[in-house]
Parts: C-alpha cells; structure tokens; sequence
C-alpha cells in the first residue's frame, strides 16, 4: 500500500447543491476503505474535520454557481486541482435550482425569505464548466456510485474514463424491459437522456424524467412530438423538459420552444 | 479586557455547509451564532405551476441523506388535499422504505460522523484504524438501510418508485423474504451498538427541553400521527403553522422556527424518544434501560444514544413488516386533484419535516411551505451552545472549539435541507 506521503490527493468541494453526490462517495459501503487506502482524502468536510492543504490531484465538485462569492471560489478550487471533475446534475447543468434562470430572481426570493436584502444570490444557476476548465463532467441526479469509481479511478491511472454517452433506452433494452412509451404511451425521456442510471424508471414502470441529462445528438424535437400527439399539453411539455437538466442546452431549448 | 473568539468556518462531518462564531469579552459570552452558509434554491418558488404529482421527486432534491423524508410528507400532503388514503400494505411498505432511510442515516451518523467525537478521531476512516471491526460492521448495517431503499425505491439517493398515491411498482414476496436474515443480524448489531456508544463519556449536560415530534395512538411514528409536545402541544398537522412560527436572521440563509409567542424547541430523535416511549418495541425499551437511558433523556450529546435506539425500533419494525407482507393487487392507489390545501408531517430522521401545498382543480401548485427539522433546531442548537460555553469557559480553544461542534452534530444538522442553517467562530476578540 502507498504510504500517505505519496498517496493522491483526492479532494470533494461543495457549492449549491443537496449533498447527495458526495454522499454517493461515503454510500460506496463495499469500498470505501480500499478507496481511503488508495488515495488520501485530502478535503472531504462532510466526513472528516481532517482538512490538508492542496494543491489536490483530484477535486471532485459537486453544486452549481448561484452566488458571487462561489463563483469566486470555484477559482480557488481550480487552482488548486491537477483534474477538477464536476459530479452531478448541479455542477454539469447548474441543477434543480437553474428553474430560476426561467423566472425574476427577486420574486423567487420574496417568495421564500421575509427579509430579501439578507439574501445574496445571483440571478442564474450555472454549471461550474461556465467558470472554469473542467476536465470530467460526470453527470446524474444522483450521480451513479460506480461510476463515481470508475472516473476517479481512471484519472488515477491516467486513462480515459469509460463512461457512455448512449442513450437510456440501450441501457433498458439489454435489461429487457418492456417499452413504457409504445406499450403503455408513458411520456418518457430515455430516448434522449444519456444512461448511467440503469434504466431505473422504466423498470419500475414509470418514464425516464432525464435525471442523467441530455445524450449526445439528442433528437429533442421529434419526442417532444411525440409528447404532444399522445396528449401531452405545452404547459406539459415544457414542464417535462424543465426538470433536474432544465438548464442543459438541448432540453433548455426545447422547453423555450414550447413555451412561446 | 479579555476577549476570544471561538469559530470554525466551515462545520465538518455534518450535511452541508454551516459555520460557528462565538464571542466572549471578560469571560462573558457576548454572541453565539450558529450560521447556515448553504447558498439559497428556492424550492418554494419554483415548486408553484408544478403539477402536484412532481412534488415528491422534486423535493427529494432538498436533501441527498434524507430524500425519503421529502417524498412521504410531500405525498401525504397531496393526499390529504385530495381526499386519499393510502392504507394497508402500501401503508406498511411507506414504513418499511422510511426504516431503510432510518437505518442508513442513523447509521452514517452514529459511527461515521458523530463516534468520532467521542473517540477522539478526526474522521470514521482514522477510527477504522483502531476499531477496524466496528466500521466494518457499522458499514454493512448502512448498506442494509440502503439495501431496503434500493428495492423499494429504485435507488438509494433520491428513490423513484414513490408517488402520490403509493408506489409505481411492489416488491414480490421473496424479494422482502431476502431481507429477514441481513435484518436479524442487524438488529442483532444494533442491540450491540446500544451498548457501545452508551459507554463513551458524555459532558455533564441538561436543559429543560420543549420536545416536539409526532405522535401516534398505536406506533412508533414515522408518517402519520398528531403534533405533540412534553409540554401541551397536541394538534393536527393542518394546524402546524397555528403553533410554530419561523424568523429569517440576518446571519442566516435558513429560517428560525419558533413556538409562537413561547420560545425554542427540539425535533428529532430526543424529542420522539421522549413523547413515544411508551410504543417502542419491548426490545428497545429494554436496550434503553440496559444502557441507563430513563424515559426522557435531556442531555443532547446523549442523542447518539438514542439514535442506536430507534435503529432497534427500525430492524424490528422492518422485520414485522416483512414478516406479514402480503402483495397488494395494484401498486397504488387513484389520486384526483381539487383545489384544495394539503399538509403533511413525517418524521425525517433528524426531526419532523413540514409540508403544505396549495393546489388548484387541475392539480397544478400554487403554494408550498416547507419547514425542515433543522430550520426547527437552530434556535435550540444556539441555545445549547450558550449554555455549554457559558459552563466551560476554562477550557482551552481547541478543546471548546471541538465540544461546540460535537453539541452541533448532537442534532445531526441537515443544512442543506434547511437552508431556506452554520459557521463556528468563537471570538473571545
């Protein structure tokens, strides 16, 4: 075993966000304490008051920019990490809280808070790739643990993570799931969300609402015709598409194009 | 003049980002906030023009640790609005889902974020070191609470298999049986675990607490029952914002939530032990009296003890669960909207989480409230942290700085949850 001298750094960050990601990493009950003896947790404050400097070999951030003083310390993390990988929904899409860049920031807030001047925040929730250079954008809400492992365990070998970037429906289709669109005419979003999950919704008979976020070349546009012949309204569509992804490009799009 | 300050930046092992200032001029204690630094999401906002079947997998986004939480009070309020029941074996499977949460994050709690304190380790991974056994074991009966998760939910961080109304899709029988051995073992380790964790040494430490959870004429609560408190709260859940109020603090993105026109109170393990001893399984009164726990218990750094407790009542109960499961024809049952306000209050494992949604005819929300057990504790962390310091200004820094924080993580705070909450400082100038 490498001695804690020369052990990588492993570092985890938190910005806006539910803590979920990070707790995929302590929910990894089988390996966590190979994982402790193959790298140092550097920065981990949700387990450990333990807290060594950097620089990092790997940060693993999870949460989206929404105020300005995260989007100064995103910065700080940056350079403080060899790999910056961004885990989740929030940090690869700005998450369930980017449904404000759709509506005025100022109403959100009088909503929530009596008192709206104590609150500091930032009108849109961003991902961290719209800060700073990323080198992995790991997606899922939640993340996927083993695909947690397999990315940290990549850089540590210096190769490229094996992450598929195919939709949820190969994944459905080789766990021989019955189609929930064509048997059943459930609105879902596996033919345009990238797996990871496993094709979890459709097992349990309800439609894929696009937790790992858009699959490369999604055809957004088709299925949303779909959605609107088997009696999906605009309201609904919009609605579909506006979800734990909403701010990632092609679903952001095609929920604008319902909305006008 | 002498002053010294006492703070930490950034809280550790506890859920999400909060941080501790304390002030003391002349050896009197002159401030004592405990700050929630969570940047705000606003799920109440944009919860309104959702259709009120999205709730339940939208708030589960507040909290990684306690998801289930969101999904069965959000569910219930939707039912209560339109005039639901959901009974029987679906009944009992929302139970058997809630323990799996129980067991998961209590156990993460006890052996990983909070026995560190009182062991003397930084984290759970420098504990493994000496008690390699202990977190091994501590791991696995995690791994069982998340294992319940995974079948009844899907997943084990925000599940996909509650909706209102019940579930998508039922476990069969034998998938439940595969549980009975894993679960008797954990039972097993969590009667040891009772006996363990009441052998570490507790600061000598009582307030007079307002204890506030559900209750319930024939359980143990998890989902359903009347708000209670030791001293004269006895309502239903559609009267909660009658009683409770909450108070936005400069110092704060989370609310502070109050008795009206009374004072702090406490939710949470404490507060359920203490109202409901009377319906936990005779297996755990027992391992609470073994352990030296009377009735009610009012030293908060004790709570650990407590938690090892309701992972009794959790095993136990997910067994008789199991044990008389019989698979219910349909997964769930019909839900119709109207407009209509629903309320739902369920017991999160770190305290009573509120819901209320406001609903039209169409079922699209047009209001929602959230109040988190956290945003419930807040007050009662920063009293305890008053009345701890004020005891123990002879220690040195470090040493106050650690207790401050284990009296933090006595509450095993969500932040995230209830930031709509923490930094230590301790400023003695």
């Amino acid at each position: 075993m490498a001695t804690t001298k020369n052990k990588p750094k492993l570092a985890v960050w938190k910005f806006a966000s539910c803590d979920g990601c990070q707790l995929s990493l302590l929910d990894c009950e089988d390996e966590l304490l190979a994982v402790a003896g193959a790298v140092q947790i550097a920065n981990f404050p949700e387990a450990s008051r333990n807290i060594i400097k950097g620089p990092y070999d790997i940060s693993l951030v999870e949460g989206s920019i929404t105020t300005p003083h995260d989007a100064e310390r995103i910065h700080k993390v940056r350079r403080a990490s060899k790999f910056l990988i961004s885990i989740g929904a929030c940090a690869t899409a700005g998450g369930i809280q980017a449904l404000r860049n759709f509506a005025n920031i100022q109403e959100y807030i009088s909503i929530v808070y009596p008192n709206p001047a104590y609150i500091e925040t930032l009108g849109k929730s961003t991902p961290i790739a719209d800060h700073v250079f990323v080198d992995f954008e790991l997606r899922g809400c939640p993340i996927n643990k083993y695909q947690l492992l397999e990315v940290v365990n990549a850089y540590l070998n210096g190769r490229k993570p094996n992450i598929p970037s195919h939709s949820v429906c190969l994944e459905c289709k080789r766990k021989g799931n019955v189609c929930v669109m064509v048997s059943q005419g459930t609105v879902c979003l596996g033919p345009v969300t990238q797996a990871g999950c496993g094709a979890i919704c459709p097992s349990y008979h309800r439609g894929c609402y696009g937790c790992f976020g858009p699959k490369e070349t999604p055809n957004t546009s088709s299925l949303a015709e779909w959605f609107a012949l088997h009696d999906s309204s605009k309201e609904d569509i919009v609605r579909i598409f506006r979800g734990f992804n909403a701010f990632a490009e092609p679903f952001r799009k095609e929920s604008e194009a319902y909305e006008k | 003049m002498k002053n010294r300050t006492i703070k930490v930046d950034y809280l550790a092992r506890v859920e999400g980002e909060g941080r501790l200032f304390i002030k003391i001029i002349d050896n009197k204690i002159t401030e004592t906030k405990f700050n929630i630094i969570e940047p705000p999401r606003f799920f109440e906002s944009f919860l309104r023009g959702r259709r009120f079947t999205e709730a339940p997998d939208i708030t589960a986004r507040i909290c990684g640790i306690c998801p289930v939480a969101y999904q069965m009070s959000s569910t219930h309020a939707m039912e209560q609005a339109c005039g639901v029941r959901v009974d029987g074996a679906l009944r009992d499977l929302r139970r058997l889902l809630y323990c799996g949460e129980w067991i998961e994050s209590h156990s993460l709690h006890i052996f990983m974020l909070h026995a560190p304190d009182f062991l003397g380790y930084e984290d759970a991974i420098q504990m493994a070191g000496d008690y390699p056994d202990l977190v091994k074991n501590a791991l696995k009966l995690k791994k069982i609470g998340n294992d319940i998760m995974i079948l009844l939910g899907g997943r084990e961080i925000h599940p996909i298999n509650v909706k209102v109304g019940g579930f998508y899709k039922v476990p069969l029988k034998k998938e439940l049986d595969e549980f009975i051995e894993p679960l008797k073992w954990a039972l097993a380790f969590s009667l040891e675990a009772v006996k363990l964790v009441s052998t570490f040494s507790f600061p000598d430490f009582e307030r007079d607490f307002e204890f506030v959870s559900l209750r319930h004429p024939e359980e143990y609560p998890l989902c359903e029952g009347n708000i209670y408190s030791n001293k004269g709260i006895n309502i239903e859940n559609s009267q909660f914002l009658n009683h409770f109020e909450e108070l936005h603090v400069e110092h704060s993105t989370s609310l502070h939530a109050r008795i009206i026109k009374r004072d702090d109170y406490l939710v949470g393990p404490l507060a359920r032990y203490a109202n409901n001893f009377d319906k936990l399984p005779a297996i755990a009164q027992k391992a609470a009296k073994e352990a030296g726990l009377s009735e009610v218990c009012n030293n908060p750094f004790k709570s650990i003890i407590v938690r090892a407790v309701e992972n009794v009542f959790a095993c136990s109960e997910a067994l008789r669960i199991i044990n008389s499961y019989k698979r219910p024809e349909k997964p769930s049952v019909e839900v119709s909207a109207r407009e209509e306000t629903g309320h739902g209050c369920t017991e999160a494992p770190r305290g009573t989480l509120y819901h209320r949604y406001k609903i039209d005819a169409d079922g699209i929300i047009k209001d929602a409230r959230i109040i988190p057990p956290t945003s419930q504790n807040q007050k009662a962390i920063e009293k305890d942290l008053l009345q701890y310091v004020e005891k123990n200004l002879h220690l040195p820094d470090d040493k106050l700085t650690w207790n401050c924080e284990q009296a933090i993580r006595n509450y095993d705070p969500c932040i995230s949850c209830s930031c709509h909450f923490l930094k230590l400082k301790i400023d003695r100038g």
